[in-house]
């Protein structure tokens, strides 16, 4: 625990930037008005695939308040580039994915419905949206394909002439001869089919922008809704704008929630900045939430084949899985990882399985794109390992917490090395199974359902034990999966004369309150008062660089960034002290604030050394240098691998199908924890959005590729009333190869919880001889389920 | 063109004089009329309540209500409830049960909550579950939010403190 006032780690400190939001001062990208204020509204396709034959914006043009209608044709003269994808995936035999381009506004072809086809420009943004029903856009509808399996059958309508089939890539992982031989062996097989349910990311705060480009200083200025500005602006200055760094500035205010979809570098953030050139104006755009569902990249979407092998004794001795992934009509930027790198290496899970074989093909659709939403590939390989092993379990009549513990791996064990590419440093699953087993009173589960029963409803115990891959992520080894950046963090700490901290850090705070966890680092390790601890994050002219907050990765990564940095602070400021206490530097030690010369009660604070390091009157010029700022990047030597046990009890109505998430128990090792207040609201978060996967949300397309889920009419977002409260607990092994110990916590709760919410409710419908369902499980799906049964009345 | 009114209103116990066109929603009137950037738009179903502001004491989704509507309407947005730099019970509350995280619903979440527990002193859990259905979140599961309006409850039924 902490020196400084019980604010340091481990304390429980409310958060600096309630403040403002409270207050309603927030400052979000809309909230902005620029001097001159223009305002775009995207006409977008309403076809999931069709040939423009001509767009006549002649009308529009004329309409009041008009500034200018730009259109592919301008985006092309003008050569701005398409927006990259960030990471390549290989094929089985070594030829790279197909990456077809991705022009800003459509070229030629419209992919998916909402694909964005002319940008209007006007004076308010009431007159932009009246004359963008003016721009007269004449299609050729042409055959369109949405679903899996759909569009890798023979004869399916073809997004790119470049991608026959529809196959991006076709990738693969582990030891096939293995694994097959595992097989061939085995004592029994448990197979499963299961689809993994195309989600919306849904953030609160819709995606936005506002570009201005000064004229007089020849310098672009971009306000957007993201979670990593440098990495928006490295885009820009390297691939879509063309313009170099020092010209560029994004900033990423406060930002109302962010679940992976504020990732990505969208063709919005580079339109506003180039039509603001053009029309001489700043220009400002935000989505409206059913352009939202038409444009943000949306997540998971995979159709699954999984097997498991198992000896006599019900260990697990092999796992093969084939995944047809929905990449969507475009590569947004993290999208090939996905399915593979944040998959594929983590069909190990918890377990000791010694041979795994992966298959994954990535499939174009006439669909939004689709990436990261919370979670990212690690929700799709947990889902499918969980319910695998109930399934196990049921088939071999073992015990489904026994199953589990029976094939954990053991805390002697690690570091574990998988079949699957990832070494595991550090972990104790037994004990975090054992936690949210007595935190939901297993034992007396029996007597529940039994009550449960007399009123007429179906009881479900389901539980799930796992881990993630956090903090990403290493350079050299994702380098070599095939990411084209490395995903490092930097962190800048500057010491003020009267020794109070600004600390610049390159992550970005959308939620997760960093202007509190990080000056809670720094409280503990520098002793200085958390009220003179200012964190800054968002904004590329402020900060040296960073990757941003994805991940799980900002208090791993980017905290350990930060601890760097002062550990350069503290070595210089030994050296000043020395210098001030006339003693040598080797006997300086630096603890609760203050330098100290050891076994004397001689010492400076650090307040005075900062001082001394502005004002160097009486100082050692001749060797240290005056100020006291310092920076560091860091690059994590593997992936912290949180881990956990979730727990859930349902009840089923079977008149209705209507299920009720009655009990939710987790156990989670996040690693060392800054602030637990912290801890148990992102777990709170992840649950809901798990639990919202399991039973309400899906993105629901025709066969044709109409969005028929485009808006909260129509799209189930969980809400106060469907969920109950949570129980929390924690049990931490620290991360082995950093410097905080700190594993992650932002994802967990949507990794760890579907798995459990659905073998919960397969559990309350078993009776009935219900044996599988799909995500989302809605009342009409529950209840088809057991009608086809041949339950219920 | 649309045809331009006037309208007045007291917000946040100003008077005002606006000019609006009939189809200028009571949210972008204050968003961008006058500037009261506090209150949010989360979508355009009038489903997630982020623009929740009272009319008239009431507790009112902004973007469902057009500016005519509130011609002559006393209306109160999340700047209006602090007094004096302090507070509101219900914004205390958020604050001490970390019933917020990136901020954006807040304001809907905390002007309808105030309203509620105007109306009920002393809900229950599920009341309070039930009454913010019109108020989506996406980054606490409501855990914290429903903790914390019950604990403003409390606060507001026992007085000050």
């Amino acid at each position: 625990m902490s020196a400084a006032g019980g604010q340091g780690m481990g304390a429980a400190v409310l958060r600096k930037e309630d403040r403002r939001f409270l207050l309603g001062k927030g400052r979000y990208t809309d909230d902005l008005q620029l001097h001159e204020q223009s305002w775009a509204v995207f006409v977008r396709s309403p076809h999931a695939h069709a040939a423009i034959r001509s767009i006549d914006a002649a009308k529009a043009l004329a309409a009041p308040g008009v500034l200018a209608v730009l259109t592919g044709d301008d985006v092309a003269a003008d050569g701005l580039g398409g927006i990259p994808c960030g990471w390549q995936i290989k094929n089985k035999d070594g030829s790279v994915m197909v990456e077809p381009p991705h022009p800003a506004l459509a070229q030629g072809k419209v992919r998916h419905a909402g694909d964005p086809v002319a940008m209007v420009i006007a004076e308010t943004k009431a007159q932009a949206k009246d004359a963008a029903q003016l721009v007269e856009v004449d299609y050729d509808p042409l055959p369109a394909v949405a679903h899996l399996p759909a569009a890798v059958a023979p004869g399916a309508a073809q997004v790119w002439d470049e991608a026959p089939g529809n196959v991006c890539f076709d990738w693969h992982l582990g030891d096939a001869a293995a694994t097959d031989a595992e097989f061939a062996r085995a004592a029994r097989v448990v197979a499963l089919d299961l689809v993994n349910n195309r989600v919306a990311p849904n953030a609160i705060e819709p995606r936005a922008a506002n570009g201005h480009y000064d004229a007089a200083e020849d310098r672009y200025t971009l306000y957007t809704t993201s979670q990593n500005p440098h990495l928006i602006r490295l885009l820009l200055g390297a691939f879509t704008l063309k313009v170099p760094e020092h010209k560029l500035r994004v900033v990423a205010p406060d930002v109302g929630g962010g679940f992976g979809s504020k990732i990505f570098h969208y063709a919005e953030e580079l339109l506003v900045l180039w039509a603001s050139k053009r029309v001489g104006r700043p220009v400002k755009w935000t989505a409206e939430r059913s352009e939202s569902f038409l444009s943000d990249a949306h997540g998971r979407d995979h159709v699954t084949h999984a097997e498991l092998a198992l000896d006599g004794d019900g260990k697990f001795r092999a796992l093969r899985v084939r995944t047809l992934a929905n990449l969507g009509a475009y590569l947004s930027t993290f999208a090939p990882a996905i399915p593979t790198y944040l998959h594929g290496t983590l069909l190990s899970g918890p377990y000791v399985i010694p041979a795994i074989y992966v298959e994954v093909k990535a499939i174009f659709t006439h669909t939004v794109p689709v990436d990261a939403v919370r979670g990212a590939g690690r929700p799709e390989a947990t889902y499918l390992l969980e319910r695998l092993v109930d399934k196990a379990a049921r088939e071999t009549g073992a015990d489904r917490v026994e199953i589990r513990r029976k094939n954990l791996i053991q805390p002697d064990q690690f570091p574990y090395q998988t079949p699957v590419a990832l070494q595991y440093d550090v972990g104790d699953y037994q004990a975090t199974l054992d936690m949210a087993l007595q935190s939901i009173d297993y034992g007396k589960f029996a007597e529940r359902r039994a009550a449960s029963e007399k009123r007429g409803k179906l009881r479900g115990f389901g539980i799930s034990t796992f881990i993630e891959a956090c903090g990403i992520a290493p350079s050299a080894l994702v380098g070599a999966l095939g990411a084209r950046a490395g995903l490092y963090e930097a962190a800048s700490l500057r010491v003020h004369p009267t020794g109070s901290v600004t600390v610049f850090t390159g992550t970005h705070s959308h939620g997760q309150g960093h202007e509190t966890t990080f000056a809670q680092l720094v409280v503990e390790k520098l002793g200085i008062p958390f009220e003179n601890v200012e964190v800054v994050h968002g904004d590329t002219d402020r900060i040296p660089f960073g990757m941003g907050t994805y991940g799980s990765r900002s208090a791993a990564v980017g905290g350990t960034a930060i601890v760097k940095a002062m550990d350069k602070i503290v070595d210089k400021g030994k050296k000043v002290a020395a210098h001030l206490l006339e003693a040598s530097v080797a006997d300086v030690e630096f603890a609760d604030g203050k330098f100290r010369v050891a076994g004397t009660d001689r010492e400076k604070t650090f307040a005075e050394v900062a001082f001394a390091a502005y004002v160097p009157h009486n100082y050692p010029i001749e060797t240290v240098e005056p100020g006291l700022e310092d920076s560091s990047f860091y690059d994590p030597k593997n992936f912290t691998f949180p881990a956990g046990c979730h727990a859930v009890e349902v009840e089923v109505d079977p008149e209705t199908g209507v299920v009720d998430v009655v009990d939710v128990a987790i156990a989670d090792d996040v690693g060392v924890i800054i602030n637990p207040m912290i801890v148990d609201g992102q777990a709170h978060g992840g649950l809901a959005h798990g639990i919202g996967q399991a039973l309400y949300e899906e993105c629901v397309y025709d066969p044709e590729g109409q969005l028929l889920s485009g808006s909260f009419m129509s799209y189930c977002m969980p809400r106060a009333a469907d969920l109950p409260m949570f129980r929390v607990g924690n049990h931490a092994t620290a991360c082995t190869h950093n410097l905080t110990g700190i594993k992650g916590v932002g994802e967990m709760g949507a990794i760890g919880v579907p798995p459990a919410v659905i073998n919960a409710v397969l559990d309350a419908l078993a009776p009935l001889g219900v044996e599988t369902i799909d995500m989302p499980a809605t009342p009409e799906k529950v209840w088809r389920a057991i009608r086809a049964a041949g339950g219920g009345a | 063109m649309a045809p331009i009114a006037p309208i007045a209103l007291t917000v946040n116990g100003k008077n005002h004089r606006v000019d609006v066109e009939p189809r200028t929603l009571l949210v972008e009137l204050l968003r961008e009329n006058l500037r009261l950037t506090g209150t949010h738009v989360g979508c355009d179903t009038s489903q997630c309540g982020a623009c929740t502001v009272w009319v008239d004491g009431k507790s009112v989704k902004s973007c469902s209500m057009l500016a005519m509507e509130a011609d002559g309407a006393e209306v109160t947005t999340i700047e209006g409830l602090a007094e004096n730099g302090e507070l509101h019970p219900m914004q205390a509350a958020f604050h001490a049960c970390h019933g917020l995280q990136c901020g954006f619903c807040t304001p809907g979440m905390v002007m309808s909550a105030a309203e509620l527990v105007r109306r009920t002193p002393h809900p229950s859990e599920g009341e309070v579950r039930h009454w913010l259905e019109g108020n989506l979140c996406r980054c606490t599961g409501y855990h914290n939010i429903v903790r914390a309006v019950l604990e403003a409850a409390e606060r507001i039924a026992g007085g000050p403190r």
